[in-house]
């Protein structure tokens, strides 16, 4: 029996868990959220993600109730959650820098939400033990934050904000502090405890990967807009701007003159070149300014001359040596650098051109995304 | 280590004897046997008997421990409501006015504030006594104490606050369950700074007091104005002696909590 897929954002009887409309932020002349729309749906793993001061953590404390909109209403369930001080939110937040209480222990800080809901002793011990053991620190209830290590006390803020069994919980970049290798483990733990509890999380990062890994849906962010809200393949596969497809992953960009018949665009893009083609649902008028996004992956690298659509000569300019990858940079003749990806599936011995050697470099019509703006 | 080279030595023995010379005197000559301060004539403890048979200096010592402690408890809640509002509320009105202004007694000469506290006084109709000390030193000691905590208050992670309303503590609950005892060791400071700074008052004290409360520095002065007696160089001895025990040991205390928790935290990071 086929899976239903989890996507409750193309249903239009769907009623969203948290509703942004025309939500504007100003702090004095700085405006750090602009006319925001947005809906986020229940037990989704919404990402917000964008660079630093793109306005993401102040959409998320807004949500939290530490800043207020200046325009605009956002609703949790229907309700208009401005007059609700942020101690009577069914939102819990996982900080940053954790903001553990340094005096109390890790049950006391598990605790410390139920304690204010004036909850009987056995129903909160028993809910502590419960925390305790989805995030694997029993061992550790008695410790002060200062005797565990950050990712202990990571998992420490994670039950802390999860104790109260939220509607909504908020993460702001819940992994930053984290090696590399400890942040993807708990990446995949984080899903797990999400998937489990059933909890809408909303994660702020500035993290692509995380993101993507993560997240049901992505909304990208930039100055207090959102650019685009969408699957992490959608936004990886078909971005809706240049700015979208270069900060998620790598992109090659050539811009060039619109000249369209039927679904096919030719794409006129240097003196002397033949034109480019693409395949595109959008219309285009002649001479119009446009777009070519193409990932590295898509574009094939060979010595010989391939056949097919988008064919180009140049010369490598540069191998950036990943180990399962390559990244071969390769310079065309007007100038343009275009970064090809091959899979290193031979001995490095073996690698058929190298620097300063004439490559062919080729794509098909489908694997370029057309933007107009 | 280093050695010391002899301009070293000579240094730290000038600036050591700068500083302490006055007070070792002090402290060999309330063990003088004879009643001249400047002739020394043989080892005795006499005068300490004698200071503890002196009423008056016991009544002004009484009266200066009271003085202390109410108003270093007094200064303490001020100060550090000052301080808290001063720092977490980022904009009310006049907010510019009182920052500025909770620092002017710092600056302001002691009799200034005690000729404008005694005119108050006496404009309001309060008798002079241990009430009026103890308003006057409060009102100069909590600029201290809200210094040592707002420093405090600035340096600590305030998301660790909003994580307590968040997990639906109300701002009263947050502020005693959280940031108190964050803040308790400056609070615990700026207490035994007050009462440092109000026991060793004497301009401020001498505007404020009434006939019936002197305090003990007041008694001292006053006494020396008649010629020094051994007396007051043993009275003196002891309050050496007590704020060296307390300093000592205060700083012992700490040093060993630090190496304490550095320990802790780096068995953390081994698990």
């Amino acid at each position: 029996m086929p899976q239903k897929v989890f996507a409750p954002w193309e249903d239009q009887d769907e009623k969203p868990l948290i509703r942004f409309r025309d939500v504007t932020k100003r702090f004095g002349d700085f405006t750090a959220i602009d006319q925001i729309n947005l809906d986020i749906y229940a037990k989704e793993f919404f990402a917000l993600l964008g660079p630093s001061g793109c306005g993401k953590t102040t959409l998320m404390r807004m949500l939290a109730g530490f800043e207020t909109p200046t325009e605009g209403v956002i609703e949790l369930a229907g309700q208009d959650i401005a007059p609700v001080p942020p101690n009577q939110r069914a939102v819990n937040m996982m900080f940053q820098s954790y903001a553990l209480f340094p005096h109390l222990s890790v049950w006391e800080n598990i605790a410390f939400g139920l304690k204010r809901e004036k909850k009987d002793k056995g129903t909160i011990e028993t809910r502590v033990s419960e925390m305790l053991k989805l995030t694997r620190l029993e061992k550790f209830a008695r410790r002060k934050p200062h005797q565990i290590s950050g990712g202990q006390r990571q998992r420490v803020a994670l039950a802390r904000s999860l104790a109260k069994a939220p509607k909504l919980l908020l993460l702001d970049e819940p992994l930053g502090a984290l090696d590399r290798k400890l942040r993807e483990e708990t990446q995949f733990e984080l899903m797990d405890i999400q998937e489990k509890t059933g909890t809408t999380f909303v994660i702020v990062t500035h993290d692509q990967e995380e993101a993507m890994t993560v997240a049901s849906r992505v909304a990208v962010m930039d100055e207090g807009k959102l650019m685009q809200v969408a699957t992490p393949d959608r936004i990886y596969e078909a971005p809706s701007s240049v700015y979208v497809a270069d900060f998620i992953g790598d992109v090659n960009i050539i811009e060039g003159k619109a000249h369209q018949t039927g679904d096919r665009l030719q794409v006129d893009w240097a003196e002397g070149q033949p034109a480019l083609s693409a395949k595109t649902t959008d219309d285009y008028s002649l001479g119009q300014t446009c777009y070519l996004a193409i990932r590295p992956e898509k574009v094939a690298i060979s010595a010989e001359r391939p056949t097919g659509a988008n064919v180009l000569q140049g010369e490598v300019l540069d191998i950036a040596y990943l180990g399962n990858i390559s990244t071969y940079h390769v310079k065309l003749p007007t100038g343009h650098v275009i970064k090809a990806q091959q899979a290193n599936t031979r001995r490095i011995a073996r690698r058929p051109f190298t620097w300063e050697d004439k490559v062919w470099i080729s794509w098909s019509e489908t694997a370029a995304v057309v933007l107009n703006q | 280590m280093k050695r010391l080279s002899t301009f070293n030595v000579v240094s730290l023995t000038l600036g050591f004897a700068f500083l302490y010379l006055p007070m070792v005197i002090l402290v060999v000559y309330s063990f003088n046997e004879s009643k001249l301060v400047t002739v020394w004539a043989g080892f005795s403890t006499k005068w300490y008997g004698e200071l503890m048979r002196n009423q008056a200096f016991l009544d002004a010592a009484l009266v200066t421990l009271q003085v202390a402690v109410i108003t270093s408890t007094l200064a303490t809640i001020l100060g550090t409501c000052a301080a808290y509002v001063l720092v977490r509320i980022h904009r009310f009105p006049g907010r510019t006015l009182f920052s500025g202004m909770i620092y002017a007694p710092l600056v302001m000469p002691d009799v200034i504030l005690g000729l404008s506290l005694l005119l108050l006084f006496i404009g309001v109709g309060v008798d002079r006594g241990v009430l009026t000390i103890v308003l006057a030193h409060t009102t100069f000691a909590m600029c201290y104490v809200s210094v040592v905590v707002s420093s405090r208050l600035v340096a600590f992670d305030q998301s660790v606050e909003e994580a307590a309303l968040d997990l639906g503590a109300t701002p009263w609950e947050t502020f005693r369950l959280v940031t108190l005892p964050i803040i308790a060791p400056a609070v615990i400071s700026g207490w035994l700074l007050a009462f440092t700074l109000s026991l060793d008052d004497l301009v401020i004290a001498s505007f404020a007091a009434g006939p019936s409360s002197t305090t003990l520095p007041m008694k001292i002065f006053s006494a020396v104005r008649l010629g020094v007696s051994p007396e007051i160089n043993a009275l003196s001895t002891i309050m050496i002696g007590l704020v060296t025990v307390g300093v000592i040991s205060a700083s012992l205390v700490s040093k060993r909590a630090a190496i304490q928790r550095a320990k802790e935290e780096r068995a953390a990071e081994r698990t």
